[in-house]
């Protein structure tokens, strides 16, 4: 096919045909406030190609990437080391595709994976079934609700106050157009958490508890009694898993009674890339399967008896189901859920908790010594690779003032929760197998510059 | 006791003010093999017309929708554990939901046994 621009008469001629006068009105539906009015100030209309790539990359040079130094940046995001491996094996063409399969049955190796992708998910999590992965965990996050809205229609959802912040700013967006009620508050510095509150929230209109595990401020709380007292007023229990690497060393929700479990798989095999694509991990009990967002790979025999594998249960999803689908997303992160199983499988079982195991370890050891400085209080009595530090100034500058030295301290309250001023001096710091002894010792002696 | 049907392939019977509801032995023999039946919670009132349960075979998902108003008294648990017995005795094992019926005059638009049988073979 050759491609031909459009002449003026070619463009008028469409214009006529559906009615209109010129291009602008077809978006005449962008307020006029959005709308650009002439050329982009300061942008010089055109330059030659290797002019634009110098520019380019020396703006890029401005930039402080993760591997550019001691980097204790989390809160939803995790720098992990995947092994080369990994990307050379999910570009494999039995595997390779970006997509979820449309003609399914034609590409028995991505449905294999997949297969295998929700074994590892769904033992990971301690549940009964897991899908073939969702946008990313905040969109994983926000279908579990609509879920247990379907299952106990019931439409209020109590969201726990160490739940990610985005993925409460992404269910209240989707809440405004189904009209669930969602109680949330911003957390306070406390070592507890506010189980207590939510257990005492729980009432006859509640579909169900969300809370974070490892939380917001990396605080790790036994969820058995929660999933009781929700289970005791007809409430489902619903638990985010932002750090999967976690599950290697901690006791999976879905063991403690979470009814839905869901998170983000970017920890393994994905990368920070640049904040996506990333991966929605969504697992629950085998009672709950038919209201389950999402596709479903599962294993069969051909008419000759040979394993294979289909998709099934598609009668949930929109291509069949139409408006009333479990979800208008029926589609899942195909590449992301092929890296994630293939450095899960590389791991092993042995190989996560030890990773696991390894990350908690730095941890440990960089609380200890940060806890030790003047000015600084460790807020929690437990952690995995992630924890909260309160300072005596406002955390938001320090991480400037640090990020200045060369060092990325972690995320400040102040930038989860800007409207929250009595959080302000919390520090989320977030330690991987990443991070070096030499990388510990530009933290510390960093923030007594800072502090002092 | 008196049995009417629907259009939609529908068989009610009428116990005085209690209306059972299920999808006929046409229905279930079009649809194939029965893998789920999604039934209505108990309580729920429905207006004729509305969708109440939900029905899905090998072949296709599809609604059943209420024949009749009325305020759901009863859903057939057994369907849960076992959706095939709407295969097996779609006109009697197989019934779907009980309604308390809203307004019996509703029940005069239906047709009879002869009817439906003439309906099906039309089709």
């Amino acid at each position: 096919m050759r491609y031909l621009p459009l002449t003026d008469a070619d463009r008028q001629a469409m214009l006529d045909r559906i009615g209109v006068a010129t291009i602008d009105d077809l978006f005449s539906d962008v307020p006029a406030a959005a709308r650009l009015d002439g050329p982009i100030e300061g942008l010089p209309g055109h330059a030659g190609e290797l002019a634009v790539e110098r520019h380019m990359a020396a703006l890029a040079r401005r930039n402080m990437a993760a591997g550019d130094g001691p980097f204790f940046l989390g809160a939803g995001a995790y720098r992990h080391h995947v092994p080369a491996s990994v990307d050379h094996l999910i570009q494999r063409g039995e595997f390779l595709t970006a997509y979820t399969p449309y003609q399914p049955e034609i590409a028995q190796g991505t449905l294999q994976i997949l297969f295998e992708f929700q074994t590892q998910v769904a033992r990971l999590l301690g549940c009964d079934v897991a899908n073939a992965s969702m946008y990313d965990g905040s969109t994983a996050c926000w279908e579990a609700i609509g879920m247990a809205r379907r299952i106990t229609r019931r439409g209020k959802a109590l969201l726990s106050s160490g739940l990610h912040p985005h993925y409460v700013s992404v269910a209240r967006t989707m809440a405004t157009f189904t009209g669930d009620e969602l109680v949330h508050r911003a957390p306070s510095l406390d070592v507890a958490g506010d189980g207590e509150d939510l257990i005492a929230a729980l009432d006859a209109d509640t579909s169900c508890v969300v809370v974070q595990y490892p939380d917001i401020l990396g605080r790790i709380n036994d969820l058995s009694v929660l999933a009781e007292k929700a289970h005791e007023i007809g409430a489902l229990l619903i638990a985010v898993v932002t750090e999967p690497v976690a599950l290697g060393a901690c006791r999976a929700p879905g063991e403690m009674g979470a009814d839905i479990v869901v998170g983000e798989g970017q920890s393994l095999g994905v990368g920070l890339q640049f904040g996506g694509p990333y991966l929605g991990l969504f697992a629950t009990r085998q009672k709950y399967l038919r209201q389950m967002p999402g596709r479903l790979c599962g294993e069969t025999v051909d008419a000759e008896g040979k394993r294979g594998f289909v998709l099934t249960l598609s009668t949930r999803e929109q291509h069949i189901r139409r408006e009333k689908a479990t979800s208008n997303i029926c589609t899942n992160s195909g590449l992301c859920a092929l890296a994630f199983s293939i450095h899960l499988t590389l791991l092993g079982e042995k190989g996560l908790r030890d990773l696991a195991l390894l990350n908690h370890a730095r941890a440990a050891q960089v609380a200890e010594r940060l806890a030790a400085l003047p000015g600084i209080r460790l807020l929690n009595h437990s952690f995995f690779n992630e924890f909260t530090i309160v300072l005596e100034k406002d955390a938001r500058q320090v991480v400037r003032d640090l990020a200045d030295r060369g060092v990325l301290a972690g995320v400040s309250l102040g930038r989860l929760y800007p409207d929250e001023a009595n959080i302000a001096r919390g520090l989320v710091v977030a330690v991987t197998e990443t991070v070096t002894d030499e990388d510990i010792d530009a933290l510390v002696s960093g923030l007594k510059e800072v502090l002092a | 006791m008196s049995r009417y049907f629907t259009q939609e392939h529908e068989w009610i019977d009428v116990d005085g003010e209690i209306a059972t509801v299920g999808i006929t032995d046409f229905a279930q023999g079009q649809l194939g093999d029965i893998v789920f039946v999604e039934l209505p919670e108990k309580g729920r009132k429905v207006a004729k017309g509305d969708d109440v349960a939900v029905v899905e075979s090998v072949k296709a998902a599809s609604d059943v929708y209420a024949p009749v108003s009325g305020e759901v008294v009863e859903a057939n648990g057994a369907l849960e554990g076992d959706p095939a017995l709407v295969n097996g005795d779609a006109e009697g094992e197989g019934w779907f939901f009980r309604l308390r019926l809203a307004d019996a005059a509703e029940l005069e638009g239906l047709m009879d046994r002869a009817a439906y049988d003439a309906f099906v073979a039309g089709l």
